[in-house]
């Protein structure tokens, strides 16, 4: 790969350095936004064909602020989220294939085929789901960060929510108490502008950077299209968070392609056609890694294509993979209720067979 | 008489008690610009203003509390729960204010609330979005719960809940929101609560039921009929009041009752239904009483475990025959 130059452009040294990455993590992280990118495109077919169903939230737009963020994590790290999770699941290191399978409702699927594309888990990897109640996540980091500290460990929990979990009760409970016990929680706000088909504004007189003050945590903005910017971001707060300095609040900006799920529109009268199809042009994550790479020479179109052939490829197998994988056994409809079944007292009633 | 669907049913039945009352109004997560999450505010926000048609914040428990204060201070509220799955944020204030404000005040203060939305199972939409949350509403005293199955029944229901004074749970079927029947179109159609309404007509068992689940006990009645069994299907319509008469009838003409409902079995209405009618019709039982309900498990997305799930007309059918014996 030959080294551009012209002077104009920036050396690749200075704009990594800039950022405070190496060649190496950027274009893992391009690797992984073509993946999230991909998969969910599968996902998007798969819904359309009537292997998914249900609700289905894609990530397509967002993959910046997932793999920005995530990459910034240890293994022993925690991420919990809401029900736009695939990409999030992926970076966590949860495999494409259990999750496209858990998509088509598969006994090989990352829940078994019970909990479907709102409920990730991938507990081997500290990936603690895929909650479909807007907020209702936001108190289960807090008790993450609660365990780290009772237990006086140095991992730290990255706590995922959309913009309109803000307006949730749960999520003001939880900073509050985060702050009063100083847990290791960073509360991630994926603001996408939207919930559903309300605009921010229109639900909300103060910016998404204030919310925390009022519990004592300071906010920090940052671009979620740019996943060098996002990475760097996340790479320093983890430090701080793990060295004990308390919870972190993050506004990461970001924008979805997508209706909200897979049965909502696009654009509509909340937000313009023009408007989505600029952020696409223009705000698109990939696109703004690439040119990024491309001028500093880190990455050319071939290995570009290389790259998604590659992710394409990964997409490909999940859905093969999911279309392979055996729908769960009727026997399994009980298992999982209770952790345990005691011996002393009737457990269920519906007068079902449970053979 | 019009044919029309359940959901253009409730939106008649909005927009013709805000036409009539200027108290009424509508608040909830897309309900205004977004024409309501399954379209039933649609064309609202154009006739009536953002002041009457309003979208809320993400906040279930703040709106629905703020609908209770509004409801003591003389307007009333209609609020949308985007499902009854996403209420279980604000039942405090449903069930700690709206139902013993009332009561705790010796009747100082009326709660003229309706709290709506789609409850039960619809499509694979998995454990935290398919559930049937009648009971936790009807357990509690001073709370009213109300179950349309049928477009005309959504009509007249609602319109009777807005005008009712205490708080009213109004519990619609996400699978209902399409199914079409006729419908009076007079504005002051009113099904009173507390009345039940005999679906089918038959005399050698009673299926009690309510909401979506009629549309099964009806399929499974069809299907008994080709056997020779000919069914009373009862439509309870609202759980809380009870029309325990309505039971108290069909039992004495049939002496046989298989109960069916969506909810899960363990303390479930139903459970508290079968309790009535041993203690008050005992002796006209000629067999146990039998329920098919949803299995006791949190419903699974895989669309094969949720059909092993959820109660159907087969299972309704195999409950009649062992209660008849057969």
């Amino acid at each position: 790969m030959a080294e551009t130059k012209t002077k104009k452009r920036p050396t690749k040294k200075d704009i990594l350095k800039a950022y405070g990455v190496t060649p190496e993590v950027a274009l893992e992280l391009m690797r992984q936004m073509l993946l999230f990118r991909r998969f969910e495109e599968k996902a998007e077919e798969g819904y359309a064909i009537g292997k998914i169903g249900g609700f289905c939230h894609l990530h397509i737009g967002q993959e910046g602020a997932a793999a920005g963020s995530i990459a910034a994590l240890r293994v022993d790290d925690y991420v919990i989220s809401g029900y736009r999770s695939h990409t999030q699941a992926i970076a966590k290191g949860v495999e494409p294939n259990a999750i496209m399978a858990e998509l088509y409702g598969r006994a090989d699927g990352a829940s078994g085929g019970k909990g479907g594309s709102m409920h990730i888990f991938g507990a081997d990897v500290n990936f603690m789901g895929g909650h479909g109640i807007v907020g209702g996540q936001v108190p289960l980091a807090t008790g993450y960060g609660w365990k780290i500290k009772y237990r006086g460990e140095d991992s730290v929990v990255v706590c995922f929510m959309g913009d309109a979990a803000v307006n949730q009760g749960a999520f003001h409970e939880s900073l509050n108490m985060a702050a009063v016990w100083d847990l290791p929680v960073i509360y991630v706000v994926e603001h996408n502008e939207y919930g559903m088909g309300t605009a921010f504004n229109r639900v909300s007189t103060t910016d998404m950077e204030e919310k925390s003050g009022p519990h004592g945590i300071t906010g920090v903005s940052v671009d979620g299209q740019d996943v060098l910017a996002t990475y760097a971001l996340f790479t320093e707060l983890v430090a701080d968070v793990r060295s004990g300095s308390g919870p972190k609040f993050v506004n990461l900006e970001t924008y979805r392609f997508r209706g909200h799920s897979m049965s909502d529109p696009v654009s509509g009268t909340y937000r313009s056609t023009e408007e989505v199809e600029r952020y696409k042009k223009e705000e698109d994550p990939i696109r703004v890694l690439k040119e990024k790479l491309f001028s500093v020479g880190v990455l050319d179109q071939e290995k570009l294509q290389e790259m998604d052939a590659e992710a394409r490829k990964i997409a490909a197998d999940a859905a093969d993979f999911a279309e392979a994988s055996p729908l769960p056994d009727p026997k399994q409809l009980y298992a999982n209720v209770w952790a345990e079944v005691n011996p002393h007292g009737r457990l269920f009633f519906d007068g079902r067979s449970r053979d | 008489m019009a044919v029309m669907t359940y959901r253009d049913a409730l939106n008649a039945a909005l927009r013709e008690e805000m036409v009539r009352d200027p108290d009424v109004f509508l608040m909830g997560e897309e309900v205004a610009e977004y024409d309501g999450a399954y379209k039933v505010s649609k064309g609202l926000l154009d006739e009536f203003g953002e002041q009457r048609v309003v979208d809320s914040p993400i906040s279930e428990l703040g709106f629905a509390g703020l609908g209770v204060g509004a409801a003591m201070a003389g307007l009333r509220p209609v609020i949308e729960f985007m499902t009854f799955n996403f209420a279980f944020l604000a039942l405090d204030q449903v069930i700690n204010n709206a139902a013993k404000l009332h009561y705790m005040s010796e009747g100082q203060f009326r709660v003229p609330i309706v709290f709506r939305g789609p409850t039960g199972a619809a499509l694979q939409l998995s454990a935290q979005h398919s559930q049937a949350c009648e009971t936790y509403y009807t357990h509690a005293p001073g709370c009213k719960v109300v179950t349309p199955g049928t477009p005309a029944d959504a009509k007249g229901l609602l319109k009777a809940s807005i005008r009712d004074d205490d708080p009213v749970a109004f519990m619609e079927g996400e699978l209902l929101y399409n199914l079409k029947g006729e419908v009076p179109d007079d504005d002051d159609f009113i099904i009173p609560l507390g009345v039940a309404d005999l679906k089918r007509e038959g005399s050698d068992i009673s299926i009690i039921t309510h909401g979506k689940m009629i549309h099964v006990a009806l399929q499974a009645a069809a299907k008994l009929e080709k056997d020779g069994i000919e069914a009373d299907v009862l439509d309870l319509r609202t759980i809380r009041p009870l029309d325990m008469d309505a039971i108290l009838t069909t039992v004495a003409k049939t002496n046989r009752v298989v109960y069916v409902e969506e909810g899960w079995p363990y303390a479930g209405t139903g459970a508290q239904i079968v309790s009535m009618i041993q203690e008050e019709a005992f002796d006209h039982l000629d067999a146990p009483i039998r329920r098919v309900m949803q299995a006791d498990i949190p419903m699974p997305y895989a669309k094969n475990l949720e059909n092993l799930a959820k109660p159907n007309a087969d299972r309704v059918v195999e409950a009649c025959n062992q209660v008849l014996y057969r």
